[in-house]
């Protein structure tokens, strides 16, 4: 489990910019994108250019956004049968000696949705890996999302690394002493019905394991003087520059939108 | 233990912006509701409860088990956690793993986010609550109905849920609905046997060792009328919905066509109306709606029939 490469520190304009214009901003760009009709090349390119030059002010890169960007690629296929099943006008593509009938429209949109679905994670990992988590929940709690929630969002993270060790130490225990191949192709031991009850036991026992920590951990708040509502720090304003930088993404994002909705192509 | 992403996270891209939109308004609603319920029933030592448990969904999800060639199993949660905690909760707990996968993790997207919460904390719970009341109640409440109760709850909340997100991508126009919904209906019945066969093994586990975690007032939590009716529709929308929408070549299409048929039909009425004598009975779409019901039902009267055997074998 990759555990603590999701924030990648770095000092830059991305980095150091308040997480609350990024989550703005970052929601805004990937809205403005999914309104925009399959076949606007042409605004395709100019998000596309916008969220490179992003990665590249944030110091991480192009190449780092594109390795953890081919994660959504598997779903791809969900969209591949529209190359098929639009309209015609069909054109015939030899692939292996075959010719595949491909619809026009069906190829436009499903790269329109391929290149959609690739620019809006490539927001998405940015934002991810330039905010720190405690950041990421100051501005979820600024977009009016109830304090409630945001405490068991953030109780979730503190504690998710800690719960996941005990996943593998379980399934440690596990490979150790049952049910695991000894290499790829072996068979596992026990039948597959066995290995589900096995597995579903260790999912009971984790569970079990978190509700004792849960008690624990409320015993602990209890201690430091937790009187039901979780501590909120005030939060400053934003500045001048911070509402000015969040107005202008704003303006380019709907501009890209306009001219795709209106001038087509 | 490799993050493996889920099929079932949409992400980003995927869904047209209003079917993201309405989704999202959707859930804020369910949520804002759950937060309220939430309120009213528990006390503050909830908000670490459900947090911690959060993180062991997330976790538990990690939990796999081969099945063959390379293939394996693993959790999703929802019925699990709406057994455990009840639905409100379980909405609640669910939706926190969900956000933090896309916030975080990248699995499913952001804009996809009210999607995937509907998909899996919301119908996903509330089917699973659904199925787990009715065949608590059937039994009277017999101990062994709440494995049974639960493998049908959990195979019940995949599917239902993977209906759903079939049904989202072919409105959106991204997959023709007559192959989606049969493809990721027809994977999900799969996992969902194996989501059920670990629901299972985790709620025996959790009964040999806390019994005192299946109290009467957790039970009573599921039965609230809003939110039996609640899964109700939801689960027979998206049973009735998918077929209706799969017996058509294609979402967009379909649409299409139908456009097409209006404009012919204002043209020339009468040409077209030796073609369509009976409108309705000789009609695929019928046939399949038919088809999902007596499936449907033929589901529930396993499930009551088991029930009913069990109470007799107990009761003599």
């Amino acid at each position: 489990m990759r555990t603590h490469d999701f924030y990648e520190p770095r000092v830059s304009v991305v980095h150091q910019s308040d997480a609350r214009v990024k989550v703005i901003l970052t929601l805004a760009f990937i809205l403005a994108i999914n309104l925009l009709p399959p076949g606007t090349w042409a605004n395709y390119l100019l998000f596309l250019s916008l969220i490179f030059s992003a990665e590249i002010l944030s110091r991480l890169g192009i190449g780092y956004h594109l390795k953890r960007s081919l994660l959504a690629l598997p779903f791809v296929l969900a969209a591949l049968p529209l190359l098929f099943t639009l309209p015609s006008p069909y054109h015939s593509i030899p692939i292996f000696g075959v010719n595949l009938q491909i619809s026009q429209p069906g190829l436009e949109r499903f790269l329109s949705i391929a290149v959609r679905s690739w620019i809006s994670i490539q927001a998405a990992i940015l934002l991810a890996a330039s905010t720190r988590f405690p950041d990421l929940m100051i501005a979820l709690r600024m977009l009016k999302i109830p304090p409630i929630f945001v405490a068991i969002i953030s109780l979730m993270w503190r504690y998710l690394f800690v719960i996941i060790e005990e996943a593998t130490r379980l399934e440690r225990a596990r490979s150790s002493r049952s049910g695991a191949a000894p290499y790829g192709s072996a068979r596992p031991g026990g039948r597959v019905w066995w290995r589900a009850k096995v597995t579903g036991g260790m999912v009971g026992n984790l569970f079990l394991r978190s509700l004792e920590r849960s008690d624990r951990i409320y015993a602990a708040m209890l201690s430091r003087g937790y009187n039901g509502n979780p501590p909120t720090a005030t939060i400053a304003p934003l500045n001048r520059q911070e509402t000015l930088t969040i107005v202008l993404g704003l303006l380019t994002f709907l501009f890209l939108l306009f001219t795709g909705l209106t001038l087509g192509v | 233990m490799l993050f493996s992403p889920n099929q079932m996270h949409i992400p980003d891209g995927f869904l047209s912006g209003i079917v993201s939109i309405v989704l999202w308004l959707v859930s804020i609603a369910v949520l804002a509701i759950a937060l309220r319920k939430t309120n009213k029933t528990l006390g503050d030592r909830e908000i670490p409860l459900m947090g911690v448990l959060a993180a062991a969904i997330f976790a538990g999800q990690m939990l796999n088990f081969s099945i063959t060639g390379g293939t394996s199993g693993h959790l999703l949660g929802a019925a699990l956690a709406t057994i455990l905690l009840g639905p409100w909760s379980a909405v609640l707990v669910l939706t926190s793993v969900v956000a933090i996968q896309a916030l975080i993790f990248q699995d499913g997207g952001l804009l996809a986010l009210g999607a995937n919460i509907f998909n899996m904390a919301i119908v996903g719970v509330f089917s699973a609550n659904l199925v787990y009341t009715l065949i608590r109640k059937v039994s009277m409440g017999k101990s062994w109905s709440i494995l049974v109760g639960g493998f049908v709850a959990a195979w019940t909340s995949i599917f239902i849920a993977s209906l759903a997100a079939a049904l989202e991508l072919s409105i959106s126009g991204t997959s023709p609905a007559n192959l989606s919904i049969p493809a990721m209906g027809g994977i999900h019945a799969l996992i969902g046997i194996g989501e059920g066969l670990i629901t299972t093994g985790a709620l025996a586990f959790i009964y040999a060792s806390r019994r005192d975690l299946f109290t009467p007032e957790k039970a009573e939590a599921g039965t609230g009328k809003l939110v039996l009716i609640a899964g109700g529709i939801l689960t027979l929308i998206l049973a009735i919905l998918s077929p209706l929408a799969s017996s058509h070549p294609d979402g967009l299409e379909w649409v299409a066509e139908q456009q097409g048929f209006i404009e012919k039909a204002q043209e020339a009425v009468y040409n077209l109306i030796p073609d369509y004598t009976f409108p309705g009975i000789d009609n695929p779409t019928l046939s399949t709606i038919i088809a999902g019901v007596i499936g449907a039902i033929l589901v529930f009267g396993v499930a009551f029939t088991v029930a009913k055997l069990q109470k007799k074998q107990a009761a003599n």
